[in-house]
């Protein structure tokens, strides 16, 4: 019981609705997710303006001078009844993330090891062996909520957020683990850094991936990250 | 001396004081909330569309939003002016000008924009829009991504401010008092509500009968309130699975206060009980610490109905302030 046979619509003002698909954080349900904002994208509906994919819901913005929720629930009941499968979302990309973990740039590794009992290298480890997907992106630009991350080193947030995350940091939180694209403010446990700039607004594509691609970190030396980190400026 | 180009932008201002938070907004940034990238823009954007037809600008041209104290000004160049939004005391060259109005200014003319007598944001456009880059279609500055405006920053004392290219119109018309919002310490919000005003029984009853009062923590984010608290049923969870939000959208925390999201936020993980109507957001956007609020309900079709008044108005005043004098 987590992906609902039919989606929940509700109304989000005078110019949304949110298509809900499910009760729960699954990678069946946000692929369905995906699967309808591919969809819109590709065979656009009148009036809609922008299409915004979340874990298990899909928010419509809508121009009510265009069209009204009716009219974009039948365009969409239509373009899904022309036969569009899951088989039409674009395959994700794999994009791998090199990153120095532990140190200075993971104020919250010995923490996260203790917490769990485990040694700094199996924390590494773990973190960086499955093939994350991207379920949603928000928060600050590129921040991606990866899922799902090993039980085993599900950590609670901080109590009291820091101030100032640095740009690049990698960290998790509960069942979840993100990247920081840039500095902000955060709660999340950091346990590593990446060298790479994972916002590049002065560029035509100011991301490295988007909800739905799949994120395998690699583990990377200090010099690797001087290294990558000069060529990255 | 090389004859101008009249395509590449020209020196608008210097800045001599830039007020405590002025930024370079427009109507917003679109197409990238899927990317974690909030829409930002103009809190109050009934006063940049006036401001922006009174220079003879399209209604999204870049301007500058001040937060309750605005900047003070040299000018560089010819150019006309408005400054519309909260009320304000504008002086030029130290004597008291019109809001709501078009102003020829010469160059070396002093512009100050004093402190809001009433309302929060006032805005000030000039004619051919304040160019700084296209960043991701938009100009509008975010702070928190440094991206936009200038660098991505509040104005500073010493910036260079440059205007885009366009000639100066032979009028200089005003907005006539009937059509100037009147921002007042009672505000009445209206919402739709949702999208999970299933979360809360007693609560929406708490919501909508009773008076609140806007907080001092009211940013481009967020105007959170103070007032009774709005609960949620016991059986509801304390948190949903973060979902997109919209500017308006009235989000409720465990501790009951309501927060209304504005430009500036993209997902949150907390019920929102219902959504205020865009029409009804520059009111918001000029409410102070300590102004009550009401939250009224609408249907989706009273809605739409309110949506289409104000652009109806908006429609008029459009050719009012274009129309030849």
């Amino acid at each position: 019981m987590a992906l609902y046979r039919q989606a929940l619509v509700r109304l989000v003002g005078d110019r949304g609705i949110l298509l809900e698909y499910g009760d729960s954080i699954e990678p069946g349900v946000n692929l369905k997710v995906r699967a309808m904002a591919a969809l819109l994208e590709s065979r656009p509906i009148r009036g809609l303006l922008e299409v915004v994919p979340t874990y298990r819901s899909l928010l419509l913005i809508y121009d009510p001078m265009l069209t009204e929720p009716e009219a974009l629930l039948e365009g969409l009941k239509a373009l899904e009844e022309s036969g569009v499968s899951e088989a039409q979302i674009p395959p994700p990309r794999e994009v791998e993330i090199p990153v120095c973990y532990g140190g200075e740039f993971g104020p919250d590794m010995e923490f996260v090891a203790n917490y769990h009992g485990l040694g700094v290298e199996d924390v590494i480890r773990i973190h960086s062996s499955p093939c994350y997907q991207i379920y949603m992106m928000g928060f600050t630009p590129g921040f991606p909520f990866l899922g799902v991350l090993p039980e085993i080193l599900a950590t609670p947030r901080l109590e009291t957020p820091r101030l100032q995350v640095p740009a690049g940091s990698v960290a998790i939180a509960a069942n979840q683990t993100g990247i920081y694209p840039i500095s902000s403010p955060g709660g999340w446990r950091l346990i590593g850094r990446t060298p790479l700039r994972l916002f590049r607004p002065e560029r035509r594509q100011p991301f490295l991936y988007k909800a739905g691609d799949l994120i395998r970190f690699r583990p990377i030396s200090r010099e690797e990250f001087n290294a990558l980190a000069q060529q990255q400026s | 001396m090389p004859w101008p180009n009249s395509r590449a932008e020209l020196p608008a201002f210097k800045v001599l004081d830039p007020g405590p938070m002025t930024t370079v907004q427009d109507l917003g940034r679109f197409g990238y909330q899927a990317f974690g990238v909030p829409v930002s823009g103009a809190l109050d954007q009934f006063s940049v569309r006036v401001a922006n037809w009174l220079v003879g600008n399209p209604a999204g041209a870049a301007l500058l939003e001040a937060t309750f104290m605005g900047p003070k000004l040299e000018v560089a160049s010819e150019c006309q002016v408005a400054v519309t939004g909260a009320v304000v005391e504008l002086l030029l060259n130290s004597r008291p000008v019109e809001t709501w109005k078009a102003l020829n200014l010469r160059p070396g003319d002093q512009l100050w924009v004093r402190g809001a007598k009433a309302g929060m944001r006032a805005y000030l456009a000039v004619t051919g829009g304040v160019h700084v880059p296209l960043v991701m279609g938009s100009r509008s500055t975010y702070v928190g991504a440094r991206l936009g405006g200038l660098d991505g920053r509040p104005l500073r004392k010493g910036d260079m401010i440059s205007r885009g290219p366009a000639s100066l119109r032979g009028k200089a018309p005003r907005l006539p008092e009937e059509y100037r919002p009147v921002w007042t310490h009672q505000l009445r919000l209206r919402t739709v509500l949702g999208p999970q005003q299933e979360h809360f029984s007693e609560g929406l009853k708490v919501f909508l009968e009773s008076e609140f009062q806007v907080s001092p923590q009211a940013d481009r984010m967020g105007y959170r309130l103070e007032g009774p608290q709005v609960l949620r049923k016991p059986e509801a969870p304390p948190s949903i699975i973060s979902e997109p939000s919209i500017p308006g959208a009235v989000q409720i925390p465990p501790d009951g206060k309501p927060i209304v999201l504005l430009v500036e936020q993209t997902v949150g993980g907390y019920a929102k009980i219902a959504t205020v109507v865009w029409a009804d957001l520059p009111f918001l956007a000029q409410a102070r610490a300590g102004d009550r609020v009401r939250f009224l309900r609408v249907s989706l079709h009273e809605a739409h109905q309110i949506y289409r008044e104000n652009m109806a108005r908006l429609e008029a005043i459009r050719r009012l302030l274009e129309a030849p004098p």
